[in-house]
């Protein structure tokens, strides 16, 4: 921070109750991590768009993110947080301004290094769906743009020209005026109510978001901040996308080709500004570099599930990486005890730092990793692949130590399941541009992964929501406009149904042919004995080579019960699992559409009451029911687009499902045909040999 | 042949099919009298088996003759052989095991009441499979009843029992009843005597050292034949259990394969295909390892009971006969009753001698056919493993052959 130009400091001067505010929020931030949870998540759900809160929140976190790490690096926090606020501040009011858009389109380039990874698919939804209304895209724009516009270039001119015009004074000091707790505690959708909040409420949410960023940095997590960060990485870019068009709109350049161009010169110069961007950001920067060009041709071409379709042929093809796990070690005694596996990744994807990489990760990790993606992209309708179930069972017997054969089995299956969920999910072209997912690939530390444990808060909280959900499932009576996802969801029920008693099947044979294993060994043991109290020379030699017969057979048994379980039960396992999630994409689908349907229905009724109020002659509050009809009808109008969107990505999502599942299907049980094919083949020699055995009785 | 399986409809004891027995235990040497049985009839608590005889022999009034017997007839033949004197020093051929449907058919009527409840092709597979096990019980009791009637024909001796001759020519019921309450509680305690004097009897050390060794060799052997004979039976019963669950993971891959006509679901057809073939040869698997393994060592089981009731027999006459010595000796010292114990002594010594000269010779006897036995099993046992494990690689090779092809 040594490079702050005087005006700068007199910034700090003038927001220190931002600073304070930044600062305030170090002991709040370990409390503050379930409020940004909530930021993340419920956008969505709340009465505002998804895209948007997401636009407007993360570019925010951005902003403050890469300047925070500068904050750890330096003593100097305090003054360079300051001017962060500030920035937030101002731009929000100053919705299009001239030097924005120089800053825009030329240092910007320098932001948009981030951006273009994580466009890949939500990206590509958010540049076409949603309306960005010019009021709130500068807004994300200028808390993108200025951490390092503002630091590298000219700060003076940035701070100088919002100053002049602000419109949001009253604004800027109602936050100030307002006691922190304030700001992280108030439901972001209230504020939504009046377009003026909205501004209020975008630079509030930033707030919280820096100050979150901010929480674990000051608490010595250093590796914290990339997880934020990461996770940005992925929205930013729709706000960079937006700010470009905005801003060029105001120029009178807009055009769809000149977004790709602007995202490949931000490539370019990404590449030149990769060193220093290492210093900064570390992982964030690599992610984001590989996904660029992609990005570039997923945001200029128009018809959108074309392009996610292309995006994925272009990703299945050049599709370089490799995980398996290895090494399952137990780590700890007694009941703390766990399971550590290897997670290795081979790959030649430039979005990774190094061409292999191992870490270590425990269960919960597996399982934290699938909430973090389940919160994020169940939601758009996406299908994320489940992890294995916890088995207190199993897990039990390892704890206690029995180094038997079941608790080995059960380790190596969980080893097996988990690493074939690993690969359902980077073989996911969204999922894998997911920042969590890299990483839990890259990171040697993982945090804890909370919420996972049985019956945690979290997890009883879930179990509610799940029991609504599956409620309101009852009640929602939805009239299927499109016969395809009809017919489709029909289909996924039978075959669940059909997945489900097959696995019990399956199951049974294992046991069954488990128990012939063992009766053949147990025979084995007979015909032995037998053999030995035989008095025919010949005979009783013939019964213990067939005694030795049986104990092959019974090695053999026991093979193929462990083949039917890997390659066969475990495949069905995992299907009906992920035929869970498939339904959960069609759920949420449904959600969308009644969210829609209950905004349709709202509009009628500010329309009556509109209606009312003009049979009534009452002026004074027709113009708040005409307000309010305004803004439903916009709503109307977003959730009609977010349903359209879900479903779109329901109807793509299902498609890739099914590819994967034939692909899939056809690959494991021939695998197994394969197994049972080999172990005819020992049979046969095993036989052939004792054939002359028999022969030679006289 | 009996590999032809157990699903091939009705006709099951046609001539091709009955070729060779479940379990052939005779060396059969002589053409003079050749006993089958031609045919069976399953009626609601029993069975009819019509016993076929060809014969040279001057005392049948006709060359070739079929009578119809029941199980009852059948125990009632093999306890004659064992209360008569005569055939003390003979191993009595075991009796055949009584039909037990009971299982089957329990399992049939469960079927019958669950039809609501099953798709149609479940149920007709579900059929299938207990009329097939039905039909192996069936066939192994048949089998049972004419080894034992082989037997019997192929003793040089038994084969000129009157009550064997009544037994296959007279053609009317030989009204043999079931034993009543007071007899089978009169057998109970005749069996408990006969155990405890067993044990008393074992204990004595014999004078011949053929008779000792087989007395020692035939406990352990009956021993070890009844652990291999249940462990055997266990291992079967999984075998086709696990059969049991291919098939019905056959269906459910069907039910799959029938939702839509897409690829996978071609895919699952194929392998649902594969399934039902594998799992009849894995079921004939376990049904000719019950054949050819676990019906021998029941078998054995049996007969080396059999030779143990012998060696018993010889040994209670070989204590009477010492009894009898002593019993001499004391009447001489008092010279009292001396003819008579001399007459009782010389019965005695008669009888044990009678006994031992023909009991060497069907021990003798007993391990010849128990090694024919074996090795005629064993030699099939392999062939039968190795022609269905052809029979299955084969499938498996050319259905993986075609969904690589395809894929």
């Amino acid at each position: 921070m040594l490079f702050l130009d005087n005006p700068l400091e007199i910034k700090m001067d003038h927001s220190l109750p931002a600073s304070d505010i930044a600062s305030s929020t170090k002991p709040l931030s370990e409390a503050s991590s379930a409020p940004v949870m909530d930021i993340l998540s419920e956008p969505a759900s709340e009465a505002f768009s998804a895209p948007m809160m997401n636009l407007l929140m993360e570019p925010a976190s951005e902003t403050s993110s890469a300047p925070m790490v500068d904050l750890l690096m330096e003593p100097a926090s305090e003054t360079s947080s300051a001017p962060m606020m500030n920035l937030f501040m101002e731009p929000a009011s100053e919705a299009s301004s001239g030097p924005m858009v120089d800053l825009l389109m030329d240092p910007a380039s320098d932001d948009l290094k981030e951006p273009p990874k994580p466009d890949i698919n939500p990206l590509a939804d958010i540049i076409n769906d949603a309306p960005l209304s010019e009021v709130k895209t500068p807004v994300a724009a200028m808390t993108q743009e200025p951490p390092s516009d503002l630091f590298d270039d000219e700060p003076s001119e940035l701070f100088a020209e919002p100053r002049q015009s602000n419109t949001a004074k009253q604004q800027q000091t109602s936050i100030f005026d307002e006691p922190d707790e304030d700001l992280f505690s108030e439901p972001l959708g209230e504020a939504l109510k009046k377009p003026q909040n909205d501004v209020f409420k975008e630079a509030l949410a930033p707030v919280a978001k820096a100050s979150n960023v901010c929480g674990p940095l000051s608490d010595n997590y250093n590796e914290d901040p990339t997880d934020i960060f990461t996770e940005e990485a992925i929205t930013t870019l729709p706000s960079a996308v937006s700010t470009v068009s905005v801003n060029s709109k105001t120029n009178g350049v807009h055009s769809d080709e000149e977004e790709p161009d602007i995202f490949a010169e931000a490539t370019v110069e990404l590449s030149l500004d990769s060193p220093r961007n290492d210093r900064k950001k570390k992982e964030a920067a690599k992610p984001s570099a590989s996904a660029s060009a992609p990005s570039v041709s997923a945001s200029a071409s128009k018809p959108q599930p074309k392009t996610l379709e292309e995006l994925d042929e272009e990703i299945e093809d050049k599709f370089e990486l490799n995980i398996s796990i290895t090494n399952p070690e137990k780590v700890g005694d007694g009941m703390n005890a766990y399971m550590a596996y290897k997670v290795s990744t081979q790959t030649t994807l430039p979005m990774f730092r190094s061409k292999t990489f191992t870490v270590r990760r425990r269960f919960s990790d597996f399982l934290g990793l699938y909430e973090k993606l389940s919160d994020k992209h169940t939601l758009n309708g996406y299908i994320v692949p489940p992890p294995p179930e916890k088995s207190i069972m199993g897990m039990t017997k390892v704890k206690v130590g029995k180094e038997d054969n079941s608790s080995a089995e059960f380790v190596e299956r969980r080893r097996a399941a988990l690493e074939r969920y690993l690969q359902r999910v980077v073989f996911h072209p969204s999922l894998l541009q997911d920042p969590d997912v890299r990483e839990f690939l890259e990171r040697d530390d993982m945090p804890r992964a909370h919420n996972t444990q049985a019956l945690s808060g979290a997890g009883f909280l879930k179990m509610i929501n799940r029991a609504t959900d599956s409620l309101s499932k009852m009640t929602i009576k939805m009239n299927e406009s499109d016969v395809w996802f009809e017919e489709k969801l029909q289909e996924v029920e039978a075959e669940d149904q059909q997945l489900r008693k097959l696995h019990i099947m399956v199951d049974s044979l294992v046991g069954h042919r488990k128990e012939l294993s063992v009766n053949t060994g147990g025979f084995a043991k007979s015909v032995a004995m037998l053999g030995s109290s035989e008095d025919n020379t010949a005979l009783s030699r013939a019964l213990s080579q067939l005694a030795e017969v049986e104990d092959k057979m019974e090695q053999l048994h026991q093979e193929q019960a462990a083949s039917d379980s890997f390659c066969f039960a475990e495949l069905l396992a995992d299907y009906i699992r992920l035929l869970g999630s498939v339904r959960a994409s069609f759920d949420q689908r449904m959600k969308t559409w009644q969210r829609w349907q209950d905004a349709q229905n709202m509009l009628q009724k500010k329309r009556e009451t509109e209606a009312k109020l003009l049979w009534a002659n009452k002026p004074d509050k027709l113009q708040q029911a005409k307000d309010d009809i305004t803004e439903w009808e916009a709503k109307v109008t977003q959730y009609e687009r977010d349903f359209d969107r879900v479903s779109a990505t329901v109807r793509k999502e299902v498609l890739r499902f099914e590819k994967e599942k034939a692909r899939d299907f056809k690959k494991q049980i021939i695998k197994y045909l394969e197994s049972l094919l080999q172990s005819q083949q020992q049979l046969i020699k095993y036989w052939e040999a004792f054939l002359p055995e028999a022969k030679a009785i006289a | 042949m009996m590999q032809e399986g157990l699903d091939d409809g009705p006709d099951f004891l046609s001539e091709e099919d009955r070729g060779p027995r479940a379990v052939n235990v005779d060396l059969q040497t002589d053409a003079t009298l050749q006993v089958d049985i031609s045919d069976a009839l399953s009626e609601r608590d029993k069975v009819k088996f019509t016993v076929h005889t060809k014969s040279t022999l001057p005392n049948f009034k006709q060359n070739e003759f079929s009578v119809v017997r029941q199980h009852e007839e059948f125990i009632w033949l093999h306890d004659s052989f064992v209360e008569n004197e005569e055939y003390a020093g003979y191993i009595i051929p075991p009796a055949p095991p009584r039909p037990d449907f009971d299982a089957s058919r329990e399992k049939l009527q469960k079927l019958g009441e669950g039809e609501g409840s099953m798709t149609k092709e479940e149920f007709t597979k579900m059929k299938q499979e207990l009329e097939a096990e039905y039909l192996a019980i069936f066939k192994k009791t048949v089998a049972m009843h004419e080894v034992f009637l082989c037997r019997v024909a192929a003793h040089p001796v038994l084969r000129k029992d009157m009550n064997f001759h009544v037994f296959l020519e007279y053609n009317q019921d030989l009204s043999v009843r079931g034993k009543n309450k007071r007899e089978k509680m009169e057998d109970f305690f005749k069996n408990v005597v006969k155990s405890a004097d067993g044990v008393l009897v074992a204990g004595v050390k014999d004078v011949d050292d053929f008779f000792e060794h087989e007395k020692t060799f035939l406990l352990e052997y009956h021993n070890r034949v009844k652990d291999a004979s249940s462990k055997s039976d266990r291992m079967i019963r999984s075998h086709k259990s696990a059969a049991d669950d291919i098939n019905r993971i056959a269906s459910t891959l069907y039910t799959l394969g029938t939702q839509d006509s897409t690829d996978v679901c071609k895919f699952f057809l194929k392998v649902s295909e594969l399934f039902e073939k594998t799992r009849k040869i894995e079921a004939r698997v376990a049904a000719d390892e019950d054949l050819k393994l676990a019906d021998l060592l029941k078998y054995y089981l049996r007969e080396s009971q059999a030779a143990k009731d012998l060696l018993y027999r010889r040994g209670r006459a070989l204590v009477d006969y010492e009894n009898a010595n002593k019993a001499l000796d004391k009447a001489r010292a008092k010279n009292k009753d001396v003819l008579q114990a001399e007459t009782s002594q010389q019965v005695c010594c008669q009888k044990f001698e009678k006994i031992s000269e023909s009991a060497k010779q069907e021990l003798i006897d007993f391990k010849t056919r128990r090694v024919a036995a074996f090795r005629k099993n064993l030699v099939e046992l392999a062939e039968l493993e190795l022609k269905h494990a052809k029979g299955n690689l084969q499938l498996l090779q050319s259905c993986v052959g075609v969904l690589k092809g395809d894929t």
